[in-house]
C-alpha cells in the first residue's frame, strides 16, 4: 500500500468522503500539470519530450510514481511482466484458452531508485518544467517537440482557435486536409463507396476476424509495397488491420516489446527522429520500452536533413536497436532523405542490424504519387530486411474519424510470418478483439476495383496539388515582403506539414497577437492556408520575424 | 535466419477456432452453437431494422464527415450510452459524476478501465491489486487485465456445477476474504457463460461486502436489453450498486444489442463522486486512449447516437432488441421441452432459469467431445452454448444429439 505520509492524496478510501480517484494531475494546462508532476518526485507521469538546450539533447522524461510500497515493482520489471499468457489464477474449471501460470511474488524492491533517465538538469536553473516560451534556444534552434510531453497538445490548439473570436484567425495546426474554402473534404470516391455499402444487402454485421478484413489487409499491403511486391508474390508479407496509424504503431510495438530481440525485452533502444511525431515516444512507452531516444534529423541551421547526424546515429547505436522511420513528408519537418541517403541509411541498418519500422502516414499525399512516396519502403524489402510499416488511411482516405490503418509485416519466409501473425491476433484480442469495419469496407473497395481506385488516386492527386500550390504561393508572397530568412524549405519539403523555423516566441506572437494558430515547435498545416488566407498568414509571419527574435 | 526465428506459434482463440472447425464440416446437419452472435430463425445474422434505416440516414446527410472524433469519442454517443446504463433519471448523471469513454466494444472498454486502474487505483502503478474475475467468466478477461499489467488475477466462487445454479455462499467467502481494494469484475446481467445472474436480493448482499470490505465494482454489461428483453431490468444491478454511493466502471457493450459486433460500438461509463474527480480520471483516461487508438471509430458510434437520442429510432430499437430476446426464450422454452419430452437424463429447468444468449448446459468436456465429433453440433468444451444458434428447424436434431450424448458418454 502506498505511504500515506508521502501519497496521501491517492489513498484509495472508499468512505463516502473521499473518491477513489484522488489523480493528482490537473488536465486544463498541461504546462501546470507537467511542472507539478516534475517537482513531485513521487508522483510523475511517464512521458518523454525531446528538447534541444545548447545542441544537447535532453529528455524530459516525467516518470510515473512508483511508491516503494509492498507489492510495487518497477513498472516494466522483466520478471513478470506478463507474456503471451495470462498471469496467474488457481487452476479452476473455466473457459480459458491459455494455461495458467501462478504469478511470481512481487519483490520488495523500491521502484525509486529505478527511475531511469530523468536527469537533474530536466529540472535545471530555469526550473522544473520550462514552458516552451521560456526556453531560451541558444541559437535560433527551435525547441523540437512542439506539444512538450503533452499529446493532446494539438487538439488544445484547435480548442483554442475555435474559441477565438477574432475573425481572421487561421488555424495552422491539427494535420487535416481542408479545402480552400477551409472545409473538411470527403473524398467524392469516398461519398460513391459509402452508398454501395449502404445499398448491399450481402452485407452484415458480423464479428471481422481477429486481424481484420483481409481484403482490406492485402490490398493495403499491396499498396505499400508495389502490386509486383516480389515479397507479397513470396508469401512472406502478411498484415493486421489497426486502428489509424496509432494503432499499427502499438501493434507492432506491443509486438517488438514481446518477441523482438529476447524475450520481454523493454530496454531494446526504440529509437526516434529529433523531432518526430508527438504521439511516437509516448506510443513505445506505453507498449512497455524504456530506453526511448531521439535520432539527430533535423537541422536546424541549414534547415534540412543532418544527414551525417542520422547515419552517426545508427553507427553508434547498440545492435538491434529499433529505429521508427517516417516513409514519405516526415512529420513535422517535412523533410525526407533522397534516394541516395535512403540507401545509405540502410547499408548502416542493414550491417548493424538495426529494426526497422516505418511509419507511413501520407502515402500519396506527399507527391501525389503513391508508388513515389513508397520508395523507400520498396527499397528496404529489395535489400531483404525483415520489417514492419504502419499505415494509416486516415490522410490519403480522408477517412480520419473511420480509423482505417494497417500493420504490414515483411518477414523472410512463410513460417516465420504465420507464427508472427498469431502473436499479433493475441495483443489484439486483448486489445481491441477484432477492428471495426465501415473504413476497412470502404477502402478495400475502393483499391480492389480498378475504375475506383483510379478516381481515388485522382483525389488525392487534388490534395497534394492543393497543398503544393499553398507551399509555393506563401513562399511566393514571403520573399516578396522581403521577410528577413531564407523561405526555399517552403517548396523543398513535401507532404502536409512544413516546419517553419520560427521560433517559440515568434510562434507565440502569432498565436497570441496575430490569431494565427500554430504549433510551438514552428510546424504548420498546409492544408490550412487557402487563397484567402495565405496573405494574411504571409503578412503575420513577416511580422512576428520581423518583431520578435 | 529470420529476426522472428523465436517467435513461437500462438495457440488460435478457442471461440473462433471453433467456428472454423464449423466452417470446414461438411455434415449437413451441423450446428454451430459456439460464438455469441445473434441468428434469425433462418440462423442468419441480422443486421437490425433500425440499423440499416439509420445507416441511410447517415450515408445521406451531407454535413457529416469524417474529420476525427475527440479522443473519448462522440459526446452524444458518451452522454446516450451512459443514460441507458444508468437510467433516464439518475441521479448521479443530474450530479454531473457520470462521464465516459467511447471505445472499442465491450473489449476496448474494459482495456482502458483495467489500463487506467493499474495506473492509478490504489496507489500509482500499482499491479499487485487483485482482480477477481467469476469462475467461469468470458475467456477474455483473464487476458485483459494480464495484459493492462495486473499480476494478480483471481477466481471468485461463481458457478455451482452440481446444484446448476450460483455459488452463493462460494461469492460471499470470497468477498469476505478478498484483500481491501480488490478489483471485482461483475457481469451486469446475462452472465457469460452460465447465464445465471445474482437476484436482487442477492446483489443486495454481494453490494453491501463490497461496499464495506472497499472493494471496486468494475461492471461488464455486454446484453443490457437481450438478457429479459426489458433495458431497465436487466441495468438492475448497476443502478443499484450507483444508488449504494460506489464510484464504479461499467464497460459497456453495443455488439450484441444493436447487433453492431463489427463496428466495435462500446463505452467505459465512469461514476465517480463528484465532477472534479470525474474530470482528472477523463483525463487520465485520454492519455491512455491517445497512445492505443488515438480517438475511436465513428460509424457505429453515430448509428447508436442517432438511435438512442431521437424517439421514435430508440422505440424501434427496444422493439428490435425484444425480437432477440424473445426469439431467444423460445429457443431455451422448446430446447427444455423436448429434452424433457425425450426423457432425457438430468433436470433441464437451468434451461429456462437462466438468461440471455448463453446456457451452461451442464455437459461435461468428453460429452462436448461426442457433440462436436459425432453429432457435429459445435459447443464450447465448458457445455456452454448459444441459443441464438438454435432454430426451428435444427432444435430437435439437437436435442437429440444431447440425449444421445447424456445417454451415452459420462
Amino acid at each position: 500500500m502506498p505511504q500515506p505520509d508521502l501519497l496521501p492524496e491517492l489513498s484509495s478510501v472508499f468512505t463516502g468522503r473521499k473518491s477513489l480517484f484522488p489523480v493528482s494531475n490537473k488536465p486544463q494546462d498541461p504546462h501546470v500539470s507537467r511542472r507539478r508532476s516534475v517537482v513531485n518526485v513521487t508522483l510523475i507521469h511517464r512521458y518523454i519530450s525531446i528538447m534541444i538546450r545548447g545542441g544537447q539533447m535532453e529528455f524530459l522524461v516525467t516518470e510515473r510514481s512508483i511508491t516503494p510500497s509492498e507489492g510495487n515493482k518497477r513498472r516494466w520489471d522483466l520478471k513478470d511482466r506478463p507474456g503471451p499468457v495470462t498471469a496467474g489464477t488457481t487452476a479452476i474449471n473455466h473457459n480459458y484458452d491459455d494455461p495458467h501460470i501462478v504469478s511470481t511474488p512481487p519483490s520488495q524492491s523500491s521502484l525509486m531508485t529505478h527511475i531511469p533517465v530523468i536527469s537533474p538538469q530536466i529540472r535545471g536553473p530555469s526550473g522544473p518544467l520550462r514552458s516552451l516560451q521560456a526556453l531560451k534556444a541558444t541559437s535560433s534552434k527551435p525547441a523540437l517537440l512542439s506539444s512538450q510531453a503533452n499529446p493532446v497538445a494539438v487538439f488544445k490548439l484547435t480548442n483554442d482557435f475555435k474559441e477565438d473570436p477574432n475573425p481572421k484567425k487561421v488555424n495552422l495546426g491539427v494535420g487535416a486536409y481542408r479545402t480552400d474554402k477551409g472545409h473538411p473534404w470527403v473524398l467524392p470516391v469516398v461519398k460513391k463507396v459509402e452508398k454501395m455499402i449502404v445499398d448491399d444487402n450481402s452485407l452484415n454485421h458480423e464479428y471481422l476476424p481477429i486481424l481484420g478484413l483481409p481484403e482490406f489487409r492485402s490490398s493495403a499491403s499491396k499498396i505499400a509495397l508495389g502490386i509486383d511486391s516480389a515479397a507479397i508474390q513470396e508469401n512472406r508479407v502478411g498484415a493486421v488491420q489497426c486502428l489509424g496509424g496509432t494503432g499499427a504503431l502499438k501493434i507492432g510495438a506491443e509486438f517488438l516489446r514481446r518477441w523482438y530481440n529476447g524475450n520481454d525485452n523493454t530496454r531494446t533502444p526504440v529509437y526516434v527522429s529529433a523531432p518526430t511525431w508527438e504521439n511516437h515516444n509516448a506510443v513505445f512507452a506505453n507498449a512497455g520500452f524504456e530506453d526511448l531516444r531521439p535520432y539527430k534529423y533535423w537541422d536546424a541551421e541549414k534547415r534540412g536533413l543532418d544527414l551525417s547526424g542520422f547515419l552517426g546515429e545508427l553507427e553508434s547505436a547498440p545492435k538491434h536497436s529499433i529505429f521508427v522511420l517516417h516513409a514519405c513528408a516526415h512529420n513535422p519537418t517535412g523533410t525526407d532523405p533522397t534516394h541516395v541517403e535512403w540507401m545509405q541509411v540502410a547499408e548502416v541498418m542493414k550491417r548493424r542490424k538495426l529494426f526497422v519500422f516505418f511509419d507511413s502516414a501520407y502515402q500519396g499525399f506527399a507527391s501525389g504519387c503513391l508508388d513515389k512516396d513508397a520508395w523507400a519502403v520498396r527499397y528496404f524489402i529489395t535489400q531483404g530486411f525483415e520489417m514492419f510499416c504502419a499505415q494509416s488511411f486516415s490522410k490519403n482516405f480522408g477517412l480520419y474519424n473511420e480509423r482505417v490503418g494497417n500493420l504490414t509485416i515483411v518477414a523472410r519466409d512463410a513460417d516465420n510470418l504465420k507464427r508472427v501473425l498469431s502473436q499479433m491476433e493475441k495483443i489484439v484480442r486483448v486489445t481491441w478483439s477484432n477492428p471495426p469495419t465501415q473504413g476497412a469496407r470502404l477502402v478495400a473497395v475502393t483499391l480492389n476495383t480498378p475504375e475506383l481506385f483510379l478516381e481515388w488516386k485522382d483525389n488525392v492527386k487534388t490534395m497534394a496539388d492543393r497543398v503544393l500550390l499553398m507551399r509555393a504561393s506563401l513562399r511566393a508572397k514571403l520573399e516578396a515582403l522581403k521577410t528577413p530568412g531564407m523561405w526555399d524549405h517552403i517548396t523543398q519539403q513535401i507532404g502536409m506539414f512544413s516546419f517553419t523555423g520560427l521560433n517559440p516566441k515568434q510562434v507565440e506572437y502569432l498565436v497570441k497577437e496575430k490569431s494565427v494558430y500554430l504549433m510551438s515547435s514552428g510546424r504548420i498545416n498546409m492544408c490550412g492556408l487557402t487563397t484567402k488566407n495565405i496573405d494574411y498568414v504571409a503578412e503575420s509571419i513577416h511580422e512576428s520575424v520581423v518583431n520578435v527574435q | 535466419m529470420s529476426i522472428f526465428v523465436e517467435v513461437p506459434q500462438a495457440p488460435p482463440v478457442a471461440v473462433f477456432k471453433l467456428t472454423a472447425d464449423f466452417r470446414e464440416d461438411v455434415h449437413p446437419q451441423k450446428v454451430n452453437l459456439g460464438v455469441g452472435a445473434y441468428r434469425t430463425d433462418e440462423c442468419q445474422p441480422w443486421v437490425l431494422p433500425v440499423v440499416k434505416k439509420v445507416e441511410k440516414m447517415i450515408v445521406e446527410d451531407s454535413s457529416l464527415n469524417h474529420e476525427y472524433l475527440p479522443i473519448l469519442g462522440l459526446p452524444e454517443l458518451r452522454s446516450a450510452a451512459s443514460k441507458v446504463a444508468l437510467g433516464e433519471n439518475s441521479p448521479a448523471i443530474k450530479d454531473g459524476r457520470v462521464g465516459a469513454v467511447q471505445a472499442l466494444g465491450g473489449t476496448g472498454a474494459l482495456r482502458i478501465g483495467a489500463e487506467f486502474l493499474r495506473r492509478w487505483y490504489n496507489g500509482t502503478n500499482n499491479r499487485s491489486t487483485p482482480v477477481y474475475v467469476s469462475a467461469p467468466t468470458w475467456e477474455n478477461h483473464n487476458a485483459v487485465f494480464a495484459d493492462a499489467g495486473f499480476t494478480d488475477i483471481r477466481p471468485y466462487h461463481y458457478w455451482d456445477g452440481a446444484k446448476k445454479g450460483l455459488d452463493r455462499t462460494g461469492i460471499m467467502n470470497d468477498l469476505e476474504k478478498a484483500p481491501e481494494h480488490s478489483i471485482f469484475v461483475l457481469h451486469a446481467c446475462a452472465h457469460n457463460p452460465t447465464g445465471t445472474d445474482p437476484t436482487p436480493a442477492e446483489w443486495e448482499k454481494i453490494a453491501e461486502v463490497m461496499k464495506r470490505r472497499n472493494l471496486f465494482a468494475f461492471f461488464d454489461s455486454a446484453y443490457q436489453g437481450f438478457a429479459s428483453g426489458n433495458l431497465d431490468k436487466d441495468a438492475w444491478a448497476i443502478r443499484y450498486f450507483v444508488s449504494q454511493g460506489f464510484e464504479l466502471f461499467c464497460a459497456q457493450s453495443f455488439s450484441k444489442n444493436f447487433g453492431l459486433y463489427n463496428e466495435r460500438v462500446g463505452n467505459l461509463t465512469v461514476v465517480a463522486q463528484d465532477k472534479d474527480n470525474l474530470t482528472r480520471v477523463l483525463s487520465q483516461m485520454e492519455k491512455i486512449v491517445r497512445t492505443t487508438w488515438s480517438n475511436p471509430p465513428s460509424q457505429g458510434a453515430r448509428i447508436v447516437a442517432i438511435t438512442l437520442n431521437n424517439p421514435e429510432l430508440f422505440t424501434e430499437w427496444k422493439g428490435n432488441v425484444k425480437t432477440m430476446a424473445d426469439r431467444v426464450l423460445l429457443m431455451r422454452d422448446q430446447l427444455k421441452a423436448k429434452l424433457i419430452a425425450l426423457g432425457t437424463p438430468g433436470t433441464w429447468d437451468h434451461i429456462t432459469e437462466q438468461i440471455g444468449m448463453f446456457s451452461f448446459t451442464g455437459l461435461n468436456p468428453n460429452q462436448v467431445a461426442f457433440m462436436i465429433k459425432e453429432k457435429h453440433v459445435y459447443l464450447m468444451a465448458s457445455g456452454r452454448i448459444n441459443m441464438c444458434g438454435l432454430t426451428s428447424k435444427n432444435i430437435d436434431y439437437v436435442a437429440e444429439s444431447i440425449h444421445e450424448t447424456v445417454s451415452k458418454v459420462q
